[in-house]
């Protein structure tokens, strides 16, 4: 009997104090992917005990929690500077430096780039997913003429913001460099291509015969906008039109300078470049409330302070709900803060967030106690449901098993807001099913009328959407109401 | 795809909690004998699950995976 299964990873990674044997990753993430065929060429090749990762800063940081091999943690684009020392202190090591494209090609660049020129003998694994990924998804210097990111809304103009940067041509300018090349994973044949590519940098590494580049292509669905599949498939059409895939040069092989450099074809229409449209004020821009509109929080000191905690896994709405809340809160001229907390992975991690309303100022956005507890699945539950205070009150989806029971004294209300959503057709839909528990169980102390305003404003930018929440609000409220 | 004698038959062995449902398995498997599940594991995503025939044992929904665990192929 044979297995194909993980080598060459920790079988547990205890991050933030949790053993998980789950990465921080988002669904569908390139880099999980590539993490998972570094850790595999390193174990097949025997090299775990000799190897030695330089990590970068972005959303590779955690690698040291998976790779189980030695490891260097660098500042932000300094990884092909430390991999310089590391490789010179330690001539027996085969060292790695692993960064991302806002590490390598932007803040980082000069740093690859002369390490490159001096031909330093450690292979570099590139990550280009076309943006700033753990940062929110900015444009970086490898974006996509017209592509769209959070600095980017309109599409990237060239005009504007200049042209891609093609990491491995201009790499392939250098006299010094082995081996570069560009693969991809965004199919099963990709991927085994990949793989190879990865195992040629460290044969190349373990023989110790220079500088290699490896810049692999990897889709990033998160920011992208678009879910695993179809951000796999922007990955293979798109990424791959602008950043052909192919050996520039494997000087073994080839010899310097005569691989053929492939040549970029022309861009798709879907990424045509739109005309930047022109806003009056920041305010416009950005399609918030000017002062008129907001008025400043009344003191009313018999108005008790209260507590809020959403908590569930990023992609469930958790931080909308809880701005929802503070959004009627502010409607209704009460002071308040929301405060979020997430880890480096956007989606899939736990995600959660603490709102306070009061009567009067505000000391601390942080909620310890809470006098309402929001959980949508079973880890944030088990995390939370003790801190509540007495005559509290807990709201779990009803998917969650209750493993362990509230403080004494704090109310467990049960409500089937995922199955909720899906029965209604509208599966993304479980905050706003939330929501209504809290309306339905008079949880926050607010007008039913701000919490309707306030979920409306929610949908601001997109409004076909308004009406279908504000239907299945009232809807999932009458469902809830009844006995 | 049971090999003579060890009576193994090709499967892939699924860790659901720690799958994040992304699907790309699904869309990699040749015999198209994957597909997501419609219960929720821990945390609250539906995880892939096997149909229970036609696994060959290629492996390529474990390459295709981005998660190192969630994912396992046996073979004869």
């Amino acid at each position: 009997m044979k297995t194909i299964e993980q080598k060459g990873m920790y079988q547990k990674f205890p991050r933030s104090g949790k053993d998980t044997r789950v990465t921080h990753y988002c669904a569908g993430c390139g880099h999980g992917i590539v993490n998972k065929l570094v850790a595999e060429c390193c174990a097949e090749m025997g090299l775990q005990d000799r190897t030695i990762f330089v990590d970068p800063v972005g959303c590779g940081v955690f690698t040291y929690y998976y790779w189980d091999a030695a490891h260097i943690s660098a500042a932000h684009g300094r990884a092909s500077a430390a991999a310089t020392g590391v490789c010179r202190a330690r001539p027996d090591a085969v060292t790695i430096a692993y960064q991302g494209d806002g590490d390598l090609g932007a803040i980082g660049f000069n740093n690859a780039f002369q390490a490159a020129s001096r031909g330093e003998k450690f292979g570099c694994i590139f990550i280009n997913n076309s943006l700033y990924g753990m940062t929110g998804g900015q444009m970086a210097p490898t974006t996509l003429e017209g592509e769209k990111t959070t600095t980017t809304p309109f599409g990237r103009d060239p005009a504007l913001t200049g042209h891609p940067l093609h990491v491995c041509e201009v790499f392939s300018q250098l006299q010094a460099p082995v081996y570069i090349a560009r693969v991809s994973v965004a199919d099963t044949k990709r991927i085994l291509q990949c793989k190879a590519a990865i195992k040629r940098l460290f044969e190349i590494q373990r023989d110790r015969k220079g500088y290699a580049l490896l810049e692999i292509l990897a889709p990033c669905p998160t920011n992208f906008g678009m879910n695993p599949l179809k951000a796999a498939e922007f990955c293979k059409n798109e990424m791959e039109a602008e950043f052909p895939l192919g050996v520039f040069r494997d000087t073994e092989k080839t010899g310097v300078g005569e691989a053929a450099i492939p040549k970029p074809q022309a861009p798709s229409a879907i990424l045509a470049v739109k005309p930047v449209p022109q806003f009056a004020t920041c305010a416009e821009l950005f399609g918030v409330p000017d002062g008129v509109d907001a008025p400043p929080a009344e003191n009313d000191p018999s108005v008790p302070e209260r507590r809020f905690k959403f908590a569930g896994y990023g992609g469930q709405g958790i931080l909308s709900l809880g701005i929802c809340v503070a959004e009627a809160a502010r409607l209704q001229r009460r002071h308040t803060l929301w405060f979020p907390s997430y880890g480096p992975e956007q989606r899939g991690g736990s995600a959660s967030c603490s709102v306070v309303v009061s009567g009067t100022p505000i000391g601390s956005p942080t909620v310890e106690h809470p006098d309402v507890l929001v959980c949508m699945n079973q880890p944030s539950y088990e995390r939370f449901v003790g801190d509540v205070k007495k005559g509290g009150i807990v709201i779990v989806d009803a998917s969650v098993p209750i493993m362990k029971q509230p403080p004494e004294g704090v109310k467990l209300h049960q409500v089937p807001a995922i199955k909720m959503a899906e029965d209604f057709g509208v599966p993304k839909a479980a905050n706003t099913m939330m929501l209504a528990a809290l309306r339905a169980f008079k949880a926050t102390g607010l007008d039913d009328e701000h919490l309707e305003t306030a979920l409306c404003a929610s949908f601001k930018k997109k409004p076909q959407l308004i009406e279908k929440n504000r239907d299945l609000l009232h809807r999932a409220e009458a469902a809830l109401k009844q006995p | 795809m049971s090999e003579e004698g060890t009576g193994v038959v090709a499967h892939p062995e699924i860790e659901e909690d720690s799958c994040k449902g992304c699907g790309r398995c699904v869309a990699a498997c040749p015999r198209k004998c994957l597909e997501l599940k419609v219960t929720l594991n821990k945390m609250g995503i539906k995880p892939v699950g096997y149909t229970g025939t036609g696994c060959i044992g290629c492996g390529m929904c474990f390459y295709n995976c981005p998660e190192p665990y969630a994912i396992k192929v046996v073979k004869p």
